[in-house]
């Protein structure tokens, strides 16, 4: 058993509010430590402190590394590493993209100026003729814009 | 560590966000847009998995009972949120406002946090840090838009709900029974610097809005001491139903 192993099992819990990314995508897996083939440790963050589906996804966690035949499992959630958007892979965000949701931007500082989220590229057309409409959308993590260019309403993936 | 302190401070702090949480959620269905009603219940979520975080800390290292237990069974007494957040919803004008004034002081408190010598705190404030810049974001822009940038009425509802808000919100900076050592020991700027830095950023962020702010100095205070209003255990009786009803139900 390896780190790798337990990396590509998790490559099959799906978000349950965006199923086409994976947790580990989602960049939200921060760290997988092997003790030995029956003792893993899995440590997660939610991407929102107040996201209600943090718990399905731990269990979906758990659940997937003992289907490695592991037998004991611990999942600890724990804000030691912070998520930001910053820890979505390539993959994550081609994945946000595919379910029509636009990919947050790469940021540096920690003090974020939300002009970033005017003008954020249509996931449909992927216009920057775009408003933001509500920095609160379906969920904790989506924000509500309007593109000029295609005349359709679509969702971002706000960064934090 | 001072646990009793750092329990003072959380329990003041989680009980303002749950508190909240739930008027806030008063507003899922009913918001005058459907944005606003999204609004409104991302914020109260958001709110209660801060309150969830801060009881689940001092479950951890303060001996306090688990998150649900602090959350739920607890009468009007043993609760430490200010008179603010207990407040009806009233209209919307008076919603938006305390949401403003309220979003405010919980961005200077975590902000102040990341520097906290608690380390799981000062790690929960740097997560909280980045989720808050949404929340007064859509504050003061409905305090913009209803002041500067709306009609008469709409101005006129905004400064008598800031005015009627004022001193419930100068309540929140009431301090608790352990204020110095929290200042001591580095766990918390302490209440004083918090009202301080609160001002200044209220002026800044209504620069634009043509909203007077009020000057009065009085402050409606013992939430902090378990005196409440009598809008607090009613809602408390709400929140907690089922709960009490049966603590193992989940849906």
């Amino acid at each position: 058993m390896t780190t790798h192993d337990v990396y590509a099992a998790l490559l099959a819990v799906r978000d349950p509010e965006i199923p086409t990314i994976s947790v580990v995508d989602m960049g939200i897996i921060t760290n997988v430590d092997v003790r030995s083939d029956d003792d893993v440790h899995v440590t997660m963050t939610p991407t929102f402190v107040g996201c209600p589906a943090i718990d399905v996804m731990r269990s979906d966690v758990e659940a997937a590394v003992r289907g490695l035949g592991v037998a004991h499992v611990t999942v600890d959630v724990n804000f030691d590493e912070p998520w930001t958007t910053n820890r979505l892979t390539e993959a994550g965000r081609a994945a946000l993209l595919k379910h029509g949701l636009a990919p947050p931007e790469q940021f540096e500082t920690l003090t974020l100026k939300l002009d970033v989220l005017n003008n954020v590229a249509c996931p449909y057309c992927g216009s920057r003729d775009t408003d933001l409409k509500s920095p609160f959308g379906p969920t904790l993590c989506r924000s509500l814009h309007y593109c000029n260019a295609c005349l359709q309403a679509f969702e971002g993936f706000k960064p934090v | 560590m001072n646990t009793a302190a750092l329990a003072d401070l959380c329990y003041r702090m989680a009980d303002d966000e749950l508190i909240l949480a739930h008027r806030h959620s008063e507003w899922t269905g009913l918001g005058p847009i459907l944005e606003e009603d999204i609004a409104f219940s991302s914020i109260a979520q958001d709110k209660l998995g801060h309150a969830q975080a801060l009881y689940t800390i001092m479950h951890a290292h303060c001996g306090e009972p688990e998150p649900d237990v602090a959350a739920f069974m607890r009468n009007a007494e043993q609760m430490r949120c200010s008179h603010f957040v207990e407040l009806p919803i009233g209209e919307y004008d008076f919603s938006l406002v305390r949401h403003f004034l309220f979003d405010v002081a919980e961005y200077v408190r975590w902000t102040a946090l990341i520097e906290s010598s608690v380390e799981p705190i000062a790690k929960l404030a740097r997560k909280i840090h980045g989720e808050l810049k949404y929340h007064l974001y859509h504050a003061q822009t409905w305090m913009v838009q209803l002041g500067a940038k709306g009609n008469e009425e709409s101005h006129a509802r905004m400064q008598t709900a800031l005015r009627e808000a004022w001193p419930y919100a100068l309540g929140m900076f009431e301090q608790g029974n352990h204020e110095q050592a929290l200042i001591d020991e580095g766990i918390y700027i302490g209440e004083a610097s918090t009202q301080e830095r609160w001002t200044a950023m209220v002026i800044e962020l209504l620069a634009s809005s043509t909203l007077e702010i009020p000057s009065s100095t009085e402050a409606h205070l013992g939430g902090r001491k378990g005196y409440h209003t009598d809008h607090l255990q009613p809602l408390l009786d709400e929140m907690t139903e089922v709960y009490r009803i049966d603590p193992s139900a989940t849906w």
